[in-house]
């Protein structure tokens, strides 16, 4: 097996057993995304000058024999909303096509620190509104499973990255979704972590109530690895929690003896892919051999999710994007005087879908219709949250689909905004709740495309998440799902 | 018909912290610009705010001082608006849920003492400052911003529309300052914009309980010209109400140097900010148990001081007003009092020549040691110098800061009593002024004068002029 194709934990043991250099590893995913990449087209910017120093200087500390940290020497895809210092941060968007942020992402930092190499930055839609990466403003990302199809989004290119093996693991956001949808369109693991898990300081914000950034990765002990890795407390994020970080690679193979799990039926509607539905029942009955209790359960408001979360990821991203008004950094124009000016960086600066997102969200902001829109939202999404509540206080978990249907085409929706807004209505309430979900794959479908299931607990209760998706994933071999046979292109 | 104004006030104040109210970079005024900004205060994408629990302290002490209910949760919000001085293109400011709410400060006026109630105290960030090459940032040729200001922390005080005229509104600033001041939490100088206000006012007819069509009127740079400017701005309107006009709803802008309000802007419905809540911070929750602890940290305010220095030094009201307009002249007085008896003079000195000098040699009281100022009354009460000498004494000693009773002795300043020292003199002006002793001697009493004054001229005003009167009396 080359390098590359190996899960991360695979490339920490024979690093940690010196069996190979970090130099090495890092050269592998190099040269692979040498050859994938001009079909793929994962990254905006690639570090290969970066990642090989971090990589030198780890094979020193090593053979020094300093104390590292597992994941030091394997490599990381950092998606390109997240800042990191001294290399471009783009958010896929024009108006911040040079943007070099002063310093690291809290999150950047910790794997810097780690000694994770940082291959590159990953293409997402624009600011990360959106579901299919094609919302970039640079080119759309390509599903490595199939060329023709999207790989997801907003963490398209990141899910792309490991998916294609350019890299064995990545960092995503998800704010409604954008971890979990592309993870499941790619066969990965991706995992949004509870609000507050992990730090904010340095995400370009899309939601600041809604943003969390997550490990898309290979296998269940993978994104355990890297969620241990980027979660606790940060003095920069007041919104950050202090809730003491868990043993997460302890509880992968703890197993689901006597775990209380509701199965959200009512919401694999008729509509979604039957396949999809088929995976998810599968994955309840593997659930309740083992031992799991599984029961169907209703939550009476996650329908109206989506248009709560579209309410107020606007409302929020509205605001949040005020500050790019071309003085300080990114894009500047000059005009016969400062209305002009801002009108012209944004106009220009900012692609159609963003632009949709910061007219919606002004709308509803207004005094006039704040009561009637935003507040009511909030309402709603405290309803959502209760739901939750309920849910956790008979269950250990919660277990649903990721998406209604496979990836699809490129430009299949582009057209049709509210149909991919719609594709994510199994994804968008937890975030609202502001509770920890795991995408996971299980199995490929008819057409040869992965498809995932999801399983959600209590905020801060990743643990079990890892417990049930781990044992799912050795239900299904042990292994971590590859495009097969690698497509052609590949 | 006769009107009444009616008008409301919104005062911001900078709080005195040393850094910002969201990020670590320094408050210092006067820096070059753009020298204590960071990513932060910046607004750099992926920041986030970082609340100065010393902002936080100084503005609910400052809630306290005013009387408010200092809540124990209190949400900021977010307040959007494109300006170039607002680096994330909105203020993070509290908006349904402020820090505090009601409050009052009483105000003393010849007739009498009269409560304005507040309607609220808050804490937000202040923006950045621009300086125009031209009038206006529409009509420049360019504009330079500097971000050294942006998220100085804010406390924005509302009052209640119940001030009825111009001198109200300058005595209740100048109460506010004052009580802002004893706090500690700002240094209120309006003229380095660490006080600002801007002001509402609608006329009614007098007695009525309606409200009339209101003008918004800014740039008030001081005390004088928030009286000037709202006094004309009352009479503006009454001018037109009675020409049968309508107010119209509009910005004033004060223009100082021609004395005149001068429209800016009408106003079609008020200005959507946008509000909602800040997501990037949670609620502000303050325990009940750190709201009290504060309430013991303030200090004695105005009020209640203006009260004891009159109760318990018998101070006339504007001796006790003078004197209490700062902390640190009442500590000044409180201190000197304490071994000095005699509260009246003392108080006497304190508010007359002695905050005269500080002036003349541009100190500050705290620079002044108590003890002095009585070593020199009690040596002009056991007539070891007289008044004027006295005086001059105060004025080289607020100078440099001296013992009066070294200077005493160092120049010779002493009274000249003694019969050796004094005889000599009255012989030479009595020989020199012959017509004069003449005078005396023929029974006119105020040739005596005459002679006692040559002799104080001769002595600089140091002969004991009792002791004259005795040897010339001898003499003649």
């Amino acid at each position: 097996m080359k390098l590359y194709e190996m899960t991360a934990l695979e490339l920490s043991r024979l690093l940690g057993k010196k069996e190979v250099s970090a130099v090495e590893v890092t050269q592998s995913f190099l040269e692979r995304t040498g050859s994938v990449e001009p079909q793929v087209q994962a990254y905006i910017t690639q570090t290969p000058e970066i990642a090989l120093a971090a990589a030198e200087m780890v094979d020193k500390q090593r053979a020094r024999g300093e104390a590292l940290s597992p994941l030091a020497g394997v490599p990381l895809a950092v998606k390109d909303n997240i800042c990191t210092g001294g290399v471009r941060t783009t958010c896929a968007s024009r108006f911040m096509e040079e943007y070099i942020p002063p310093t690291d992402a809290t999150v950047v930092m910790k794997a810097r620190r780690a000694g994770m190499p940082l291959l590159g930055k990953t293409n997402l839609d624009e600011f990360a509104m959106g579901s299919s990466t094609e919302n970039s403003a640079f080119f759309p990302t390509r599903n490595p499973w199939d060329l023709q199809r999207v790989p997801g989004g907003s963490s398209g290119g990141s899910a792309a990255a490991v998916a294609a093996g350019m890299a064995p693991l990545a960092l995503g956001t998800d704010t409604g979704g954008s971890v979990r949808q592309p993870a499941a369109f790619c066969g990965l693991v991706g995992l949004r972590p509870t609000y507050g898990r992990v730090s904010r300081a340095g995400l370009v914000p899309l939601a600041s109530s809604l943003d969390q950034a997550g490990p898309l990765a290979l296998t269940t002990a993978d994104a355990a690895l890297l969620l241990s890795l980027i979660a606790g407390e940060d003095r920069l994020d007041p919104t950050s929690s202090a809730a003491p970080v868990d043993d997460y690679t302890g509880a992968l193979s703890q197993g689901v003896r006597g775990l209380k799990v509701g199965l959200l039926a009512e919401h694999l509607p008729p509509e979604f892919d039957s396949e999809i539905i088929a995976a998810v029942r599968r994955a309840a009955a593997a659930l309740e051999k083992n031992g799991a209790i599984v029961e169907e359960h209703a939550m009476p408001h996650i329908s109206s999710s989506l248009e709560v979360y579209y309410l107020l990821c606007a409302a929020e991203a509205s605001s949040n994007l005020g500050r790019f008004d071309g003085l300080r950094y990114g894009r500047s124009e000059s005009a016969e005087n400062v209305t002009a000016m801002y009108s012209r960086a944004r106009g220009e600066g900012f692609g159609p879908e963003v632009k949709r997102r910061i007219l919606l969200g002004t709308a509803v902001l207004r005094e006039s219709r704040y009561e009637r829109y935003f507040l009511q939202a909030q309402r709603v999404r405290a309803l959502i949250r209760r739901d939750f509540e309920d849910a956790f206080s008979r269950f250990d978990l919660l277990l649903g689909a990721v998406t209604p249907s496979t990836a699809f085409k490129l430009g299949e929706k582009i057209e049709d905004p509210l149909a991919i807004y719609r594709g994510d209505i199994c994804i968008l309430p937890g975030p609202l709740a502001g509770v920890p979900s795991i995408a996971l794959p299980a199995g490929t479908v008819s057409g040869g495309l992965p498809v995932g299931v999801q399983l959600t607990a209590a905020p801060f209760n990743e643990r079990v998440l890892f417990r049930a998706a781990h044992l799912l994933e050795q239900e299904r071999g042990g292994r971590p799902l590859r495009p097969q046979p690698a497509p052609p292109a590949l | 018909m006769e009107y009444e104004a009616v008008i409301g006030l919104e005062i911001h104040v900078e709080l005195q912290t040393d850094s910002k109210i969201f990020c670590g970079c320094s408050t210092a005024f006067g820096a070059e610009p753009n020298t204590n900004c960071c990513p932060g205060c910046l607004g750099l994408p992926g920041t986030l705010p970082l609340l100065n629990r010393r902002a936080v302290e100084y503005g609910v002490l400052a809630a306290l001082a005013l009387n408010c209910q200092v809540q124990e949760k209190s949400i900021f919000a977010r307040k959007n608006y494109f300006y170039p001085d607002l680096p994330k293109a909105y203020q993070i400011s509290q908006d349904d849920y402020p820090l505090a709410r009601g409050g009052y400060l009483e105000i003393d006026l010849p007739e009498g003492s009269r409560r304005i109630n507040l309607q609220r105290a808050h804490l937000e960030e202040e923006a950045g400052k621009l300086v125009h090459a031209g009038d206006s940032i529409m009509s420049a040729a360019y504009s330079l911003v500097d971000y050294n200001r942006a998220g100085v922390p804010l406390l924005e005080i509302v009052t209640e529309p119940e001030i009825t005229s111009g001198r109200e509104a300058r005595l209740f600033l100048e109460e506010l300052r004052r009580l802002l001041r004893y706090t500690g939490v700002s240094d209120v100088k309006m003229e380095e914009g660490s006080l600002r206000c801007d002001a509402n006012l609608s006329l009614r007819p007098a007695g009525s309980s309606e409200l009339g069509t209101r003008t918004e009127v800014k740039n008030l740079n001081s005390f004088r010209a928030v009286e000037q400017a709202l006094n004309y701005e009352a009479e503006r309107q009454a001018r037109i109400l009675a020409g049968g006009g309508e107010v119209i709803q509009a910005t004033c802008h004060w223009d100082d140097s021609c004395k005149a309000t001068v429209v800016m802007r009408m106003k079609e419905g008020a200005a959507d900010y946008r509000y909602f809540p800040e997501p990037d911070l949670p609620p502000l929750l303050l325990e009940r148990s750190y709201i009290e602890a504060l309430k013991e940290k303030l200090p004695e305010l105005p009020r209640q001081k203006r009260q004891r220095l009159r109760e318990r030094y018998g101070l006339d009201d504007e001796e006790a007003a003078i004197i209490a307009d700062t902390r640190e002249m009442a500590d000044f007085f409180e201190c000197a009092a304490e071994s000095y008896q005699d509260h009246r003079n003392l108080a006497n000195w304190v508010q007359g020549d002695l905050i005269y000098q500080l002036r003349e040699a541009g100190k500050e009281i705290e620079q002044i040691s108590p003890a002095l100022l009585v070593e020199l009354l009690e040596m002009l009460d056991r007539g070891e110098i007289n008044r004027p000498v006295a005086k001059e004494l105060l004025e080289e000693m607020v100078k440099s800061g001296a013992s009066p009773r070294r200077l005493v002795k160092k120049r010779g300043l002493g009274k000249i009593s003694g019969t050796e020292e004094l005889a000599p003199l009255v012989e030479q002006v009595i020989t020199e002024n012959p017509e004069a002793a003449e005078n005396y001697r023929r029974g006119k009493k105020k040739a005596l004068a005459f002679l006692v004054g040559k002799v104080m001229a001769l002595t600089r005003g140091r002969a004991d002029p009792q002791e004259l009167n005795r040897l010339f009396k001898e003499k003649l």
